[in-house]
């Protein structure tokens, strides 16, 4: 779960990405090896970057599988499966147009999940990087103690707070609230750990020097860390977004009223043996996959730098 | 209270603060009530201590032996699926895999199915595997002159078809976890091990697996956690908790039976406290063994 921190590159590197060793290796390839090892490593990274494409496809084919399903008939999906073909024969835009003209429940269940995801990045983000500060830049009394619950909250299975957490949530008269989907989660154990690996690499100097300036211990994390820490909200906001997005299991036990579920119960609900809404399960799940996509898209380096920053520890 | 601003005495209380609160409220109180439950017999209204009562009821349940053998079995399985393969992967796409535009690209796309939801790929992969003959899988093995099989219907195929959800969506996820522990290798080992003459499975096994022990560690830990709690995905895949002769019943997948669907608090609370134990017996053993925890600790 961590690593000491001298095997660990400085966290603004690796942010950077990996240019920096690549190109050490190659301008070690060129100058060493003689020509034949060269072709033959040549040939040898063709049929690995083959051996990838086939994975990647493989990777894909799920995707692909319910792309060419929207355009089906949804009840015949459901009966018959999904496959690799369209028939063209039946094909139609009707799921994409039920969709979008649909007066039901469909996009009151995406702006409910939107609200929820917004509302628990910003909280999740501000709670974590503010506790992460602390554990970093600061000794006091307690501290090992406290970090060490943050591992242990790690390894707790969530499945096995569910039923008291839900009790609770009931006495606190949160049922069926955005609040009570939210709150559990505020204190983000990965997160914490992340943004206190992050701030350890900056120089307590800054903290200093605002001291001197005579700014509060809350005014220099506000206005001279916060600003150096843009790359780690960037790649925390991607996971705790994706997350929340998805979330599903603590949602479908706090929330009750139809509308005012997230779209990952909402599709559930939509796939009942009798429901004959299966036109826009198919549609719908592929939709839903899209605004994480684009995030995905959008911030994809800062993203799988962060995921893999986050998960070595030092 | 300004004073307090400024002190950095004070200071790092007032920033864990709502650390401390949110882990209070909303993690140690439930995980005690999870415990003092788990000794109660618990009907709306009436609340009796049963002490040890239900852990007795659970060690003669043969219905949640069911559940704790397909849980190990899926966590033991998912160890193997996810901890060499992905480590192989991330192994070749590190050194030999063309530029780094290429690399880039399938580190993405390997991690793209990490982004969907359980729900999701849930539906997906039960449309994938349905036992229709025009089906995907059927068509695949079709392609082999094999009959369509009715895949969710029997306790192996079914289990192949959990076992495919998982290595699609976590080997994307689990080879950034394993790049990052590789590209913290410093490049000197390997130069120093070519001195040596040591080839590159000698250079695989005597430096890149020693120096990634962290995120080895850390990758076994949370498999251990994902595989144990399982149960989402059995639930999407079989369109609900109830499996054909509970094939897919895992050990949330029995608590949530037990506390949702019967209402009988108490005894699911026992089958948590039991996943807890379990979790940490196999979790906190290994933590020690490789020196986590006292590194933590420092």
């Amino acid at each position: 779960m961590t690593a000491s921190s001298s095997q660990v590159k400085p966290l603004d590197a690796r942010l950077s990405g990996d240019e920096v060793t690549e190109v050490g290796k190659n301008g070690r390839q060129m100058s060493d090896e003689g020509r034949a090892h060269r072709r033959r490593s040549i040939g040898r990274t063709a049929l690995l970057v083959a051996l990838f494409a086939a994975l990647a496809a493989l990777v894909l084919i799920p995707f692909w599988a319910i792309f060419v399903a929207t355009f089906q008939d949804g009840n015949m999906i459901v009966r018959y499966g999904l496959n690799l073909g369209i028939d063209f024969a039946t094909a139609s835009f009707d799921n994409w147009v039920a969709l979008f003209t649909d007066s039901g429940s469909y996009f009151r269940w995406f702006f409910n999940s939107t609200v929820v995801t917004l509302l628990q990045v910003v909280l999740t983000l501000a709670i974590s990087s503010f506790v992460a500060y602390g554990f970093a830049m600061y000794e006091f009394r307690f501290k090992s103690a406290l970090f060490v619950s943050v591992i242990l909250l790690m390894s707790v299975p969530f499945e096995m707070l569910m039923l008291p957490l839900y009790i609770q949530i009931n006495d606190m008269q949160l049922q069926d609230t955005y609040t009570a989907v939210i709150l559990p989660f505020l204190a983000h154990a990965v997160t914490i750990m992340f943004f206190r690996q992050y701030l350890r690499g900056i120089p307590k100097e800054i903290v200093e020097a605002g001291r001197l300036d005579g700014v509060s211990e809350i005014g220099i994390f506000f206005r001279l860390i916060l600003p150096l820490t843009k790359p780690a909200f960037a790649a925390m906001a991607i996971l705790n977004g994706m997350g929340s997005w998805n979330n599903f299991l603590w949602p479908l036990l706090a929330l009750r009223s139809p509308d005012k579920y997230t779209l990952p119960i909402g599709l559930n609900t939509l796939l009942t043996p009798y429901g004959n809404n299966y036109e826009l399960l198919i549609v719908g799940s592929f939709f839903s996959m899209i605004p994480i996509f684009i995030l995905f898209m959008l911030f994809q380096r800062f993203f799988i730098e962060g995921m893999t920053a986050g998960a070595v520890k030092g | 209270m300004r004073r307090m601003l400024y002190s950095p005495k004070v200071a790092p209380y007032i920033f864990v603060l709502p650390f401390v609160l949110t882990l209070a409220i909303f993690w140690v109180s439930p995980l005690i009530k999870s415990f003092i439950m788990s000794t109660q017999d618990i009907i709306p209204g009436s609340v009796t201590n049963v002490g040890l009562a239900n852990f007795e009821r659970l060690i003669g349940d043969r219905l949640f032996y069911v559940a704790l053998g397909n849980s190990m079995k899926y966590m033991i399985f998912t160890l193997f699926l996810l901890i060499p393969i992905p480590l192989l992967l991330a192994v070749l796409i590190n050194s030999k895999l063309g530029s780094d535009r290429i690399k880039a690209v399938f580190k993405s796309v390997m991690f793209i199915p990490a982004l969907t939801s359980v729900v999701v790929a849930g539906i997906v992969f039960r449309l994938i595997f349905s036992e229709s003959p025009t089906a995907l899988m059927n068509q695949i093995v079709g392609a082999f002159g094999i009959e369509p099989v009715k895949w969710l219907k029997n306790s192996e195929t079914g289990f192949m078809a959990l076992l495919t959800v998982a290595s699609w969506r976590w080997t994307g996820v689990n080879i950034l976890y394993f790049l990052a522990g590789l590209q913290a290798i410093p490049n000197d080992y390997y130069e120093a091990a070519d001195l040596d003459g040591a080839n590159a499975w000698q250079k695989f096994w005597h430096v890149t697996v020693p120096q990634i022990k962290p995120t080895l560690v850390f990758v076994v830990t949370i498999s251990v956690y994902g595989g144990l709690a399982m149960f989402l995905e059995s639930f999407m895949l079989w369109g609900g908790n109830n499996s054909p002769q509970n094939i897919g019943l895992t050990i949330v997948g029995y608590l949530y039976r037990q506390g949702i669907e019967k209402n009988d608090l108490g005894y699911a609370s026992a089958v948590g406290v039991v996943l807890l134990i379990i979790v940490l017996a196999i979790n906190i053993p290994q933590l020690i063994a490789t020196g986590t925890f006292k590194k933590e600790e420092r």
